[in-house]
């Protein structure tokens, strides 16, 4: 933490940033809870695959060029790395896909349970197992699309 | 010497569920190494870290050590505190890198030889382990954490009454429940860094007060929060509802709000607002 | 007419669940026949001929653009806050989706248009 200059907050109460977190925070989810790590790989595996998804599109471009264009673009993509990162593109996209459900089906509260009357020891609801398990089964999936990938990439040769 | 006696186990007690923070084993020591940020913001010191040997029991908190310290061994640390019973919220800092609240964390329950001390993040830093809470005030008043009802009888307050069954209470108490002691709003990553973000505990409190029967400002409280940085900024990270000490479960609240806003509500009621909300 | 926040993230929910059905059908396209051999040139135009699976991948440009972009525009938003970066964010998601769009769709219509002779 470094020393700040003293900010008043009457000045412009929503431009203080002392003492925030950052990007730091959102890199850190180990220290908290299953659904803190759901959240870190749902906005890595995201950047990830738009960048993908905008470097596909502009190598599938090469189709319009003619024959030649689209095989040396197979030429510089389906070697061994291409294959690698081919993979972890199918790991990924299945992580956010099925992540992605889960999130859609919590963010409308459903599998939250209801709210009630809190007791001792404030176990939070919203944190059950049954919403929980949506990240390892995610996990679970994306680990086994992972494997089919490369039967069907490294297999084909 | 770390000061270790004994590692306790504890008979798990029937009927009550294991909690993160509530380990099942103690660790019993008669001294411990508290490590506690020391830093003056308004004179613009710049930080550093004081290490004091406090003499604990087996039921010592970290506010208990955090105390001695001060009466002891320098009494210019800077510390809130006050009912030592987790019922105000004062004493929330970071211990161990995880906000929580220093009278409700027992030292036998944290792991190590070394507490470390911190001031919440999130919050402008002021001195030690005193941080502002004026922004998380603000966001907290900009959800008009009060009861709007236009049908009440203002003319004569005896006369105004507002009946509400069991059911209707149970829909919101649980939030009620909010101390405001700012370790959702520490723990969050959209406040990280979003400053406009209003955080957990101010959103919770906007449920709060959208699912109270008695309310009937609905529409206000949704175009409040439904905004570019408003309820939307949250991603369900669950930290919230990890370090709530009361059981508020903020992140549940959120997501309750957000599926209002979603327009899926069971609620007749809240759906008849709502279409009549789509249509202006 | 700016939508409001929710209308946006009801949008990114659709597009989601739609792209999935899209993508997997796209997917399952490379993998009916022999990996490298579904890639071939023949092949692959042989694809963009067939008038369903050219709008099946114009409709899985349309919904992943807006889907990732979308993503993108709330990653921004709440890195930094100012009503100058909000709009900057704000017409860049919008400029950068439609940009990819329409680049795909040129390979689409071009690929489409093009025969064996």
């Amino acid at each position: 933490m470094k020393a700040s200059k003293r900010t008043s907050i009457s000045d412009n109460r929503y431009i203080d940033r002392d003492n925030r977190e950052g990007v730091k925070g959102w890199l850190n989810p180990f220290k908290y809870s299953w659904e803190r790590v759901s959240y870190w790989l749902q906005r890595l595996t995201g950047v990830f695959l738009l960048v993908y998804f905008i470097g596909h599109v502009f190598e599938t471009s090469s189709l319009a060029v003619g024959e030649d264009a689209w095989n040396a673009m197979l030429q510089l993509t389906q070697t061994i790395w291409g294959h690698l990162f081919l993979i972890l593109v199918i790991g990924t996209s299945t992580f956010h896909s099925a992540n992605g459900i889960r999130l859609i089906f919590t963010e409308n509260a459903n599998g939250l349970g209801k709210a009630g009357r809190p007791d001792y020891p404030y176990n939070p609801l919203s944190l059950n197992y049954r919403q929980k398990s949506g990240i390892w089964v995610a996990l679970i999936l994306a680990a086994i699309a992972m494997l089919y990938g490369t039967r069907v990439l490294f297999g084909a040769e | 010497m770390n000061g270790l006696i004994q590692r306790i186990g504890i008979i798990k007690k029937k009927g009550i569920q294991k909690n993160k923070w509530r380990k099942n084993s103690e660790i019993i020591r008669n001294k411990i190494l508290v490590k506690v940020l020391r830093a003056n913001r308004i004179r613009g010191d710049s930080v550093h870290y004081d290490t004091f040997d406090i003499p604990v029991q087996r039921w010592s908190t970290v506010l208990d050590a955090l105390l001695y310290a001060k009466s002891y061994l320098d009494s210019s640390i800077g510390i809130r505190y006050s009912c030592r019973m987790a019922s105000c919220g004062s004493c929330g800092m970071k211990i161990n890198g995880i906000p929580r609240l220093a009278c409700y964390t027992k030292i036998s329950e944290l792991e190590g030889n070394t507490i470390v001390c911190e001031p919440l993040s999130n919050f402008p830093h002021i001195r030690d382990l005193v941080t502002d809470f004026t922004q998380f005030f603000e966001h907290h008043k900009d959800m008009k954490p009060y009861i709007q009802n236009e049908n009440a009888l203002t003319s004569d307050i005896k006369l105004s009454e507002y009946k509400q069954l069991p059911e209707d209470v149970d829909k919101y108490l649980q939030f009620s429940y909010c101390i405001k002691c700012g370790l959702c709003y520490s723990a969050c990553p959209s406040v990280g860094t979003d400053t406009k973000f209003p955080g957990p505990q101010a959103l919770a409190q906007a449920y709060r007060y959208f699912a109270d029967s008695r309310d009937t400002a609905t529409k206000e409280r949704l175009d409040t929060v439904d905004n570019r940085h408003g309820i939307w900024r949250c991603h369900f990270a669950g930290s919230c509802s990890v370090v709530c000490p009361k059981g508020v479960d903020p992140a549940l609240g959120i997501q309750l709000l957000k599926r209002h806003l979603m327009s899926n509500s069971k609620n007749q009621k809240r759906i008849a607002e709502l279409q009549d909300r789509s249509k202006s | 007419m700016m939508l409001r926040e929710s209308q946006i993230m009801k949008v990114h929910y659709v597009t989601a669940i739609a792209a999935l059905f899209v993508v997997s059908v796209h997917i399952i396209m490379r993998v009916i026949m022999p990996f490298t051999m579904s890639l071939t040139y023949e092949n692959v135009v042989a694809n963009y001929h067939n008038i369903p699976y050219a709008i099946l991948l114009e409709l899985i440009l349309v919904l992943i653009a807006i889907h990732g972009f979308n993503g993108l525009r709330i990653i921004l938003l709440e890195y930094r806050q100012g009503k100058t970066w909000d709009g900057i964010v704000n017409i860049f998601s919008i400029i950068a989706m439609m940009a990819v769009i329409t680049y795909g769709t040129r390979t689409i219509i071009v690929a489409n248009g093009l025969g064996f002779g």
